[in-house]
């Protein structure tokens, strides 16, 4: 390689880290904003409107108490692990981001630049990968709190982690059957620019159990049991305040903003919109479709909100009999239809009828075999084994 | 020194320390984490060598999964700080010294034929040319060695059937 060429490359790339880091913590600022907003409109109340316009900066203000609030460390916790555990779980969320890719290329000064940190042929695994290590942030954070609540939220919330990080997988295989590559830049040009070339309809059951399973692993609503207010006083950070407190709640949101990018990029056409992102020159092509990749993001993201508002939360058996009894065999299912099927007709229309029929099929067969399986709860059962508040959940 | 030695040498002092911090500490969890560390740094290695999709699956399997169920393991049996001397150390010494000299052995060995340059030269001609792609893996997993393939799946199969045999017996006896 020569030499001005890998000077594009390396300052390129760092700009590209900055714009992209930043533009995640101006996302993280604008979501607790506009999920408090937009909880409020949908609750029929306001929300936070007085700190500048709409109530926009109050996020900052947010911020500002918490970075002036006192830094309690509990004497009963364990030190290391309780200062390390915020950033094990804020640090996974943020590196995702590197292999999406939020746009198709800008040229300047003659030099074309990939709208993507990094570009690597195993992309999807890389995503895997690194989802997989925020568990850690979550056990860590709830052992070294010393404290029981903090450790069954942390060990609700790890099980749930681990338990649908399966179904996240098997959902994307089907894709990558039909893409061959791992690449997201690839999974992303594969798709046309309408939207019934999106994946999504050819992969329907498997979008539906991505997205299910991409909002147990941020731990929001309705799988949100590892902070169940009512049972685990806040779970696994419990026992934090100040920053740290606000580092877990980063966290989450980035895992929201980074779930939804790899969920449009995956399933919803990356930045394809009907032909607009070659509009222009090659300037405004790539900024257009950056444009676009944004504006998906966010409707995703309002997706998330509205779900929150949408449906109760779920009980913990219901959650892991959803995650292991009828999500993974959807995913499994879809799976040995796509492959079966592309193999033989090679089409994708035929391909995407056979998911969603296959996925109809094996719906009702588990839904049919859980409904003659599970024992109906009777009282004297339930005073062994249910706590109270479980109780109360069926009654 | 090019940039890939310094990675290497670095990677490997981050794997040898994880390694030597995971027998060094006395809490079950710290070990624990120490051996995560040397997992990441291997992870690297592998990067380095070209073969990626290991390194992913490097990460994945042992990093994401395995590693998880042990600190599962640890805090709900609560482990406390453990001591050489107290709970492992009469009965495992013997066990541990015959360990030890075998793996110091196979150190040497390697140490000493590697000074005749043989070893390290064909890795590094290896590595410089071929970059595996999952795509090269895939293809020699489902024609080279699908036998071999299916053998391991088939293994896999049995220790998910027995997993589910013992776990279904527990429950049936408590009930």
């Amino acid at each position: 390689m020569e030499n001005s060429q890998l000077l594009v490359l390396i300052l390129s790339s760092i700009g590209k880290i900055l714009i992209i880091v930043h533009l995640l913590l101006i996302g993280v600022m604008a979501m607790i904003w506009s999920e408090r907003r937009v909880s409020g409109w949908m609750q029929d109340r306001l929300g936070p409107n007085r700190v500048g316009f709409q109530g926009i900066l109050q996020p900052i203000a947010d911020g500002l108490k918490f970075l002036f609030k006192e830094d309690i460390i509990p004497d009963h916790v364990d030190k290391p692990l309780y200062v390390l555990a915020p950033a094990m779980l804020l640090v996974p969320a943020m590196v995702t981001i590197a292999v999406v890719p939020f746009g198709s290329a800008i040229t300047i000064l003659g030099h074309e630049i990939p709208l993507q940190i990094a570009d690597i042929n195993i992309g999807v695994l890389y995503i895997l990968a690194v989802t997989s290590l925020g568990v850690y942030g979550v056990v860590l954070g709830a052992w070294a709190s010393n404290n029981k609540y903090s450790l069954l939220g942390g060990l609700r919330s790890s099980a749930q982690m681990i338990s649908y990080e399966l179904t996240l997988g098997l959902a994307i295989i089907g894709i990558l059957m039909l893409t061959s590559s791992l690449s997201l830049r690839e999974i992303a040009k594969a798709q046309g620019a309408y939207p019934w070339e999106w994946n999504f309809l050819i992969h329907f059951p498997a979008f539906l159990a991505f997205t299910t399973a991409m909002f147990a692993e941020t731990n929001r609503l309705p799988f949100d049991l590892a902070e169940a207010e009512q049972e685990l006083v806040a779970g696994y950070h419990t026992e934090y305040s100040s920053m740290k407190f606000a580092m877990f709640f980063m966290a989450e949101y980035m895992n929201m903003i980074v779930g939804s990018t790899v969920v449009v990029t995956l399933f919803l056409g990356g930045w394809h919109f009907f032909g607009l992102e070659n509009m222009g020159g090659p300037v405004w092509s790539g900024l257009i479709s950056f444009g676009i990749f944004f504006v998906k993001t966010a409707i995703f993201l309002f997706v998330f909100i509205w779900v929150r508002w949408t449906l109760p939360r779920f009980r913990y058996d219901q959650l892991m009999n959803f995650g292991w009894k009828f999500l993974m065999p959807v995913a499994l299912s879809s799976i040995v239809v796509t492959g079966t099927l592309w193999i033989t007709t090679g089409s994708r229309l035929i391909v995407g009828i056979g998911n969603v029929v296959s996925a109809f099929i094996v719906a009702s067969i588990v839904a049919g075999l859980l409904v003659m399986k599970t024992p109906k709860p009777t009282i004297q059962d339930s005073d062994n084994q249910l706590t109270p508040t479980a109780l109360d959940a069926i009654e | 020194m090019n940039a890939e030695q310094i990675l290497f040498i670095l990677f490997g002092a981050v794997s040898l320390i994880g390694a030597i911090a995971v027998i060094s500490f006395r809490h079950p969890i710290y070990s624990a984490l120490s051996l995560i560390v040397t997992f990441f740094a291997q992870a690297g290695l592998f990067i380095l060598l070209g073969a990626h999709f290991v390194a992913a699956v490097q990460v994945i399997v042992y990093a994401g999964a395995i590693m998880v169920l042990f600190l599962f393991v640890i805090m709900l049996l609560n482990l406390g700080t453990l001591s050489v001397k107290g709970a492992l150390g009469g009965k495992l010494k013997g066990f541990a010294i015959i360990l030890g000299i075998l793996f110091a052995a196979e150190g040497i060995y390697i140490a000493v034929n590697s000074l005749n340059d043989t070893a390290v030269a064909s890795a590094e001609s290896t590595a410089a040319a071929v970059t595996t792609t999952t795509y090269d893996i895939g293809e020699l997993l489902f024609s080279k060695y699908l036998l071999p393939f299916e053998v391991t799946s088939l293994i896999l199969l049995a220790a998910l059937i027995g997993v589910i045999v013992l776990v279904k017996r527990d429950s049936q006896e408590e009930s």
